[in-house]
C-alpha cells in the first residue's frame, strides 16, 4: 500500500477544532524581552494571519511554532506550545521529525542551487518518505501541482530552480514545503519580495492550500490579512492584543489598539 | 494509515530518524577530530621543538688556568707582535696540555689517558682563543690566565644524555676513559655546564667544531636582509597599490597588473630563487650570497602580498571621507596622502609586518643564490660590509646545520630554530596589538 | 668618483635645490604665500625633481651602456689564439673583471697610481703580491694578455665615468636653473609635481609585470639555452634522471613530475579531509569561544617557516616510520631503508597545508547565504544533512579551487622535499621508499660544484620553467572554476 493516504484527505472546509494550542509563551533574546505572555489557538483547515507593526514579535512567535528559534543561540523560549496535544518542546521530541510535520515558507524566495526536481525531493528523501523512485516523481508531481506550478515548470524540472522569476521561485519553495505533507504550513511574509501579479497567484494559492493544511501566515498587510485569512492575531510590542475571527477584527475589533492599528493611527 | 509520519505521535522517534541522528553525531565527531588531529600535530610540532632545541642554549664549559709560557710564545723575548703573530694555533697547544694536568694534579685525580685523548677533551677553538687573546695585549705573556674553554662537542653530547660509553666503544672521537674523566672533573666543579651566549650571538664554526657554532652572525645577515626587504617592498608596495587603487582607470592594462600580481603572490618561492640566480647574479654581477642580492629576491617575494594588503587598506576607508576632502577643493593627490593614507596607515603597517616575518622564514630562495654552505665568521662591522659581504641568514644556517650529520649539529639547528620562532612569534604579536588598538570600526 | 659617490652628491644638490628654490620663490611675492598658485613646498618639490631625475636616469643609462660598451671592447682585445676550449672566453672575461676591480682597489689604496696603469707603456712590477696583499683572489698566475686587456679596461671605466660623472651634474645644474625659471607665482608648481608623482606611482605599479616578465624571460632564455644542448623530446618523454659529470647525463624531468605528483597527492590525502572537516566544525557547529581559540592555533601552523616541517621531517618524524616499518623495527618488516620517504615528506608537508586549506574552505563555506541554510532546517533536515546536501554543493566550485590552490603549494614547496624525500628519482610504488621531486633537483643542480654552462645546471631553469607553468597552470584554473561557478546562487 502507498502511503499516499495524504492526498485523499477529506477537505473540511469549515475551520475545526485546533491544531495548535499555544499557553503563556514568553522568548527571551538573552535580556531583552521579544514576546510576553502569548496564548493562541490555532484551528485546522482554516488561515490564520499574524498582523502588527514591525518589531511587534509575530515572526518570532511564528518560529517558535516550528523551533526554528532553536537555531539561534541566545534565543529562549518559555511556555507550552501543544501540537495536536503533544508539547512541542519536551527534551524527548527531535525538532528534525517536528519540522516535517510544520513546514515553512520565507520572506526571500530561498531554492536551493540546484534542479527543481532535487528541491522538491530533498524533503521526502532525507525524511525517507518514498521507497521507490516512482514514488518519489509522484510526491514531486503531486507538490507541484498543489503549489499551482506544475504547468510551469513540468517541462524543465531538471533545469536550476534559481533561474525561474520571483513569483515561481517563491511557488517551488512552497512547493517543497509541502512535499513532506506537513499538518501545518507556516508563512513568514510570504509576498513581501514579490510583485503584485505574483502576489496575487500565492494568495490564490493559498485558499487553495487550506483545503488540505492549517496555514500560518505573517503579513505587513492588512488588506493581505484581509483577502486571505479567516482568522487574525493582532501583535504589538511583544504581547497578542486580540485573536478573532478577521470580519470582525477589521471591521469591529475590540480593543482600541487594534483599531488605532487597522485605522493607521499606529504602525 | 499507520505509517504515515504525521499521524504518528511526535513522541515515537522512528528508526529513520534515529539513523538520521547517529549520522549527525558521527559527522560532529568527524569534525571534532579532525581538529584534534590538527591540534595534535600543533602541540607534536611546538614539543618537538622545545625537546630538542633548548638542549643548544646549554653547553659544557671547563675552566683551566693557562700559564702563558714566554718560553712557547715568544722565544725571542722581545714581545714583538709580527714575530708573536707567527705562532699558529699548533703552538698553542701544549700549553693548553700543561694547563690539563696542573688542574688534574690540583685536584689530585688520576687518568690513564694520553697526551692527544687528553688534550682532545678540549674543544678545538681553544688555542685559537688563547692565541687571541694574546694578541690583544702581548703583555699578558708570562701571566697565568683563568680560561673557560668550550668542551669537545662529543664530550658535551655525553653531558647532554646523547652518548653513552657503550654508544663511543669505536668511536675515534671520543672514549669511556675520557667520559671517566670528565664525570670527575664535574665532581669538583671543573667542568660545568652552563648557559651558552655564544650560541645566540657567536659565529658558525666549521664541521670539527659544533659545539662552538652560534647563529649570531647570521642573524645578523637576517637583519640587514630584512633591512632591503622593508627599505624596498614598503614604499614600492605602497606606491604601486595606491596607484592602482585610488589612480588608475579600468582598462585593459591595469587588469594585466592585477592578475599579474595575484598570481605572483603564488609562485613557488623556489622560482624566485631562480629568478635571483638568472638576473641579479648572472646577467647584473651582483655579489653573490649578499644580503644585498637576498633582499632584492625576498623583495620581489614580498611586493605582492604588500600590495594586495595595502589595497585592502585603502579600500577600507570609506569614501565619505574623500568626498569630504576633495569637497573642501583639495586635489586627489592631496587627498590620498593627506588623508587616506594616514588613515589606512595601521592596516598596511600590520600587513607589512606579517609579510616581513614570511620572508624572514624563507630559505628556499637563499640556497639559490649561494646563503647557504658559506660559514659565516665575522661579524660585518659596517652597512656596506653588512649589504655586500657573503653572509648566511638564519633560515639557511639552521638548513646548513641539518645537512651535517653529527647530532650536536642537528641540536643546533633545534635551538636555531627557537631562535627563529621567537622573531616570528614577537612580529606577529606586534601585528596583532597594532590591528586590535588602531583597528577602526567605520 | 665612483658611481655610489656621484649618486649622493646629486642627493645634495637636489636637496639643497629644494631649499634655495622654495625660499627664492618667496621671495618674489616678499612672503605672502597667498599669492602664490601653490604651497611653497611644491615649488621646492619641483625644483628638486629637475634636478635629481633627469641626472640620476642619465646615470642609469650612462652606466649600463658604457658596461656592454666596453665589454665588447675588451673582448675584441683578446687575441683570437688566446681562448681556448679549457680558457672560454666568458671565463677570461671574468678574470679580467676581477683584476680589474683588483687595480681600482690598489689605486683606492694608494699602493698604485692610476696613471701608471693607464700608461700603457709602464711596466707593473710585482703586481700579483700587491694584488694578494690587497686581498684579490687569483687563480693562478696572471698572463700578459689578461693584465693589458685589465688595464685597457680600467683605463676605459675610468674616462667613461669621469665623463658621466661631469655630465650627470651638468644635467643637474641645469635642470635646477631650469625650475628656477619657473619658480614664479603664477606656476602651476602643484600640478606639475603631482604630474611628476603620479608617473613614479605608476611606474612602481608596472614594476610587477617587470617581475613577471623577468622570471619567464630569464627562465626561459636559459632554458633555451638548455635545450640546445639537450633534445627537448627527450626532458619530457624520456625516463631516466641520471646526471653524470661525465658526458651523457640523462636529464627528463618524468620521473621528477611523478615524484612531484605523488608526494603532494600524500600530502593532500591528508591535509583536505582534515583541512575540510575543521572548517566545517568551526564555522557550523563550533562555539563562539571554542572557535575563538582553535582557529588561531591552526592558523599557527601555518606560519611556521617550512625549514621547520623539514628538520621535523627528518630528524623526528623519519625515524618515527622507520622504526615502525624499517628492518629491525616494531613491526618486523624492512619496507622502508631511509628515514626519508614519500610519506615523510608528504604527511609532514600535509600538516603544513592543513591550515591553508581549512581557512581557505570556511571563507567559503561562510559564503553560503543563511537563507539556505534555514531553507533546509524549515524542512527539517538535521546540521549534517544541511551540510553534505546543500551547503557542500553550493560550496563545491569555491572548495575544488581552495584544493588546486593546495595542490599547486604541494608541488612548489622546496624545503619539506629537501630534507624529507630523498634523491632516488625512478617511478617507484613504495610510499616508504624515498623519492625525489623537481624542486629537489633544481637545489642539487643548482647549488652544486658543476660549471654554469653545462646541461647539468642549465637543467635547472628547464625544470623551473616547467614548474612555473604547472602552477600558474593550476592558479589560473582554481581562479576561473570558483569565478565561473560562483553565479548559482546569486
Amino acid at each position: 500500500m502507498k502511503d499516499q493516504t495524504y492526498l485523499d484527505r477529506e477537505s473540511n472546509l469549515t475551520p475545526g477544532i485546533s491544531k495548535i494550542s499555544a499557553k503563556n509563551v514568553n522568548v527571551y533574546y538573552d535580556d531583552v524581552q521579544a514576546l510576553k505572555d502569548v496564548s493562541v489557538e490555532i484551528g485546522k483547515n482554516a488561515v490564520t494571519s499574524f498582523i502588527g507593526p514591525s518589531g511587534c514579535g509575530k515572526s518570532t512567535f511564528l518560529r517558535c511554532l516550528n523551533r526554528m528559534n532553536d537555531t539561534i543561540d541566545i534565543c529562549k523560549v518559555t511556555g507550552q506550545i501543544l501540537l495536536e496535544g503533544e508539547d512541542i518542546y519536551d527534551p524527548k521530541i527531535d525538532p528534525v521529525q517536528l519540522r516535517a510535520k510544520v513546514g515553512m515558507v520565507f520572506q526571500k524566495p530561498n531554492p536551493f542551487p540546484k534542479s527543481v526536481y532535487d528541491n522538491i525531493a530533498y524533503g521526502p528523501k532525507i525524511h525517507g518518505l518514498a521507497n521507490t523512485k516512482s514514488d518519489l516523481d509522484e510526491i514531486v508531481e503531486k507538490s507541484l501541482q498543489r503549489a499551482a506550478i506544475w504547468d510551469e515548470v513540468k517541462d524543465r524540472l531538471s533545469s536550476p530552480a534559481t533561474g525561474l522569476s520571483g513569483g515561481q521561485q517563491q511557488r517551488i519553495c512552497i512547493a517543497r514545503a509541502i512535499a513532506t505533507s506537513p499538518d501545518i504550513l507556516l508563512m513568514d511574509e510570504p509576498c513581501s519580495a514579490l510583485d503584485p501579479i505574483a502576489t496575487a497567484q500565492v494568495e490564490e494559492l493559498i485558499d487553495e492550500l487550506r483545503e488540505n493544511f492549517c496555514v500560518v501566515i505573517v503579513t505587513h498587510s492588512m488588506q493581505q490579512a484581509a483577502r486571505v485569512s479567516q482568522k487574525t492575531a493582532f501583535f504589538h510590542l511583544g504581547s497578542l492584543v486580540e485573536f478573532g475571527d478577521t470580519e470582525k477584527i477589521f471591521t469591529n475589533p475590540n480593543d482600541p489598539r487594534t483599531e488605532s492599528y487597522i485605522t493607521g493611527r499606529i504602525g | 494509515m499507520t505509517e504515515t509520519s504525521h499521524t504518528n505521535s511526535l513522541f515515537n522517534v522512528s528508526d529513520k530518524t534515529k539513523n538520521r541522528n547517529a549520522a549527525e553525531r558521527r559527522f560532529r565527531i568527524y569534525g571534532i577530530l579532525a581538529i584534534s588531529i590538527g591540534l595534535l600535530m600543533l602541540l607534536v610540532l611546538a614539543s618537538t621543538i622545545i625537546l630538542r632545541g633548548t638542549s643548544a642554549f646549554q653547553q659544557t664549559f671547563i675552566t683551566l688556568d693557562v700559564d702563558l709560557l714566554e718560553s712557547k710564545l715568544d722565544k725571542k723575548g722581545n714581545r714583538n707582535v709580527d714575530d708573536i703573530k707567527k705562532v699558529s694555533t699548533f703552538g698553542y697547544s701544549p700549553i693548553l696540555l700543561n694547563a690539563m694536568k696542573k688542574v688534574l694534579e690540583k685536584h689530585e685525580i688520576r687518568t690513564s689517558l694520553k697526551k692527544k685523548a687528553l688534550g682532545g677533551i678540549i674543544s678545538k677553538s681553544a688555542p685559537s682563543q688563547i692565541r687571541d687573546f694574546v694578541l690583544e695585549d702581548v703583555n699578558r705573556i708570562g701571566q697565568t690566565v683563568e680560561f673557560k674553554f668550550l668542551v669537545n662537542g662529543w664530550i658535551d653530547g655525553y653531558i647532554k644524555g646523547r652518548y653513552s660509553r657503550e654508544s663511543v666503544a669505536n668511536s675515534k672521537f671520543a672514549s669511556a676513559e675520557q667520559f671517566d674523566l670528565i664525570d670527575q672533573l664535574l665532581e669538583v666543579g671543573v667542568v660545568e655546564k652552563k648557559f651558552n651566549f655564544d650560541f645566540i650571538f657567536g659565529a658558525d664554526a666549521s664541521d670539527q667544531r659544533p659545539e662552538a657554532a652560534g647563529i649570531g652572525v647570521a642573524m645578523v645577515g637576517s637583519f640587514y636582509l630584512m633591512l632591503v626587504v622593508l627599505v624596498l617592498s614598503l614604499p614600492l608596495g605602497v606606491a604601486a597599490s595606491i596607484y592602482l587603487e585610488e589612480f588608475a582607470k579600468q582598462n585593459i592594462f591595469t587588469d594585466v597588473i592585477e592578475v599579474t600580481i595575484s598570481n605572483l603572490a603564488a609562485v613557488p618561492s623556489i622560482v624566485f630563487g631562480i629568478l635571483g640566480l638568472a638576473v641579479f647574479i648572472n646577467y647584473m654581477h651582483l655579489p653573490q650570497s649578499t644580503p644585498i642580492v637576498g633582499g632584492l629576491v625576498l623583495t620581489l617575494m614580498t611586493l605582492p602580498t604588500i600590495i594586495i594588503s595595502t589595497r585592502a587598506s585603502l579600500k577600507s576607508v570609506p569614501p565619505s571621507i574623500r568626498d569630504a576632502a576633495l569637497g573642501l577643493g583639495a586635489s586627489k593627490m592631496q587627498t590620498v596622502f593627506h588623508h587616506v593614507l594616514p588613515l589606512a596607515a595601521p592596516g598596511i603597517l600590520t600587513g607589512t609586518i606579517i609579510g616581513m616575518a614570511q620572508a624572514l622564514g624563507e630559505s628556499a630562495p637563499l640556497l639559490l643564490i649561494g646563503m647557504i654552505g658559506y660559514v659565516a665568521t665575522n661579524m660585518p662591522t659596517t652597512i656596506s660590509e653588512g649589504l655586500l659581504s657573503p653572509n648566511s641568514a638564519m633560515p639557511a644556517q639552521i638548513y646548513e646545520w641539518a645537512k651535517r650529520a653529527d647530532p650536536a649539529f642537528i641540536e643546533r639547528a633545534w635551538g636555531g630554530i627557537i631562535i627563529l620562532l621567537i622573531f616570528l612569534l614577537t612580529m606577529n604579536t606586534m601585528a596583532v596589538i597594532l590591528r586590535r588598538r588602531f583597528e577602526r570600526r567605520w | 668618483m665612483a658611481l655610489n659617490g656621484v649618486f649622493y652628491s646629486l642627493m645634495i644638490l637636489a636637496f639643497l635645490a629644494f631649499f634655495v628654490s622654495r625660499f627664492l620663490t618667496l621671495k618674489t611675492v616678499k612672503g605672502d604665500i597667498r599669492r602664490l598658485h601653490s604651497r611653497p613646498v611644491y615649488y621646492g618639490l619641483n625644483s628638486l625633481f629637475l634636478t635629481g631625475f633627469p641626472a640620476v636616469i642619465l646615470l642609469i643609462f650612462w652606466s649600463f651602456a658604457q658596461s656592454i660598451l666596453i665589454d665588447e671592447k675588451v673582448k675584441q682585445q683578446i687575441p683570437e689564439n688566446f681562448i681556448t676550449e679549457d680558457a672560454p672566453l666568458n671565463l677570461i672575461m671574468s678574470e679580467v673583471d676581477r683584476l680589474s676591480e683588483g687595480l681600482k682597489q690598489l689605486v683606492d689604496q694608494g699602493t698604485l697610481s692610476a696613471a701608471k696603469i693607464k700608461n700603457e707603456d709602464s711596466e707593473l712590477f710585482g703586481i700579483e703580491d700587491k694584488l694578494e696583499s690587497a686581498g684579490v683572489f687569483l687563480s693562478s698566475s696572471i698572463s700578459p694578455e689578461v693584465l693589458s686587456a685589465s688595464r685597457a679596461k680600467f683605463a676605459m671605466e675610468a674616462f667613461g665615468s669621469s665623463i658621466r660623472n661631469w655630465l650627470a651634474i651638468l644635467v643637474s645644474v641645469l635642470g635646477f636653473l631650469w625650475s628656477l625659471k619657473n619658480s614664479t607665482a603664477e606656476f602651476r608648481a602643484r600640478n606639475h609635481v603631482e604630474r611628476i608623482t603620479l608617473f613614479l606611482l605608476g611606474t612602481a605599479a608596472t614594476l610587477a609585470i617587470f617581475t613577471s616578465l623577468g622570471i619567464v624571460l630569464s627562465m626561459i632564455f636559459e632554458a633555451l639555452r638548455f635545450f640546445g644542448m639537450h633534445p627537448w623530446t627527450d626532458f619530457f618523454f624520456g625516463s631516466t634522471w641520471a646526471p653524470s659529470f661525465s658526458a651523457g647525463s640523462e636529464l627528463s624531468i618524468l620521473p621528477l613530475l611523478w615524484g612531484t605528483l605523488y608526494i603532494s597527492f600524500v600530502a593532500l590525502l591528508v591535509s583536505v579531509p582534515i583541512g575540510l572537516y575543521s572548517a566545517i566544525y568551526l564555522s557550523e557547529y563550533a562555539s563562539k569561544p571554542i572557535r575563538a581559540i582553535a582557529k588561531p592555533l591552526l592558523e599557527i601552523l601555518a606560519g611556521i617557516p617550512t625549514i621547520v616541517y623539514g628538520l621535523f621531517a627528518l630528524t623526528t618524524f623519519g625515524p618515527l616510520l622507520r622504526y615502525f616499518f624499517g628492518d629491525g623495527g616494531f613491526l618486523g618488516v624492512e619496507w622502508m631503508s631511509d628515514s626519508r620517504s614519500v610519506i615523510t615528506a608528504g604527511v609532514v608537508m600535509g600538516m603544513m597545508l592543513i591550515p591553508f586549506v581549512s581557512s581557505l574552505s570556511d571563507d567559503i563555506i561562510n559564503a553560503v547565504p543563511q537563507s539556505l541554510r534555514d531553507g533546509s532546517y524549515g524542512l527539517g533536515a538535521t546540521q549534517s544533512e544541511t551540510v553534505r546536501k546543500v551547503i557542500l554543493p553550493a560550496a563545491l566550485p569555491g572548495i575544488i579551487g581552495a584544493i588546486l590552490l593546495a595542490a599547486s603549494r604541494a608541488i612548489g614547496e622546496t624545503m619539506i622535499v629537501v630534507l624529507g624525500a630523498g634523491a632516488v628519482a625512478k617511478f617507484a610504488g613504495n610510499p616508504l621508499e624515498a623519492l625525489t621531486t623537481i624542486t629537489t633537483r633544481i637545489v642539487s643542480q643548482l647549488t652544486g660544484d658543476l660549471e654554469f654552462d653545462s646541461p647539468e645546471t642549465l637543467v635547472a631553469f628547464a625544470l623551473g620553467l616547467t614548474l612555473f607553468t604547472i602552477t600558474l597552470g593550476l592558479n589560473v584554473l582554481a581562479l576561473y572554476i570558483v569565478r565561473k561557478y560562483r553565479e548559482q546562487y546569486e
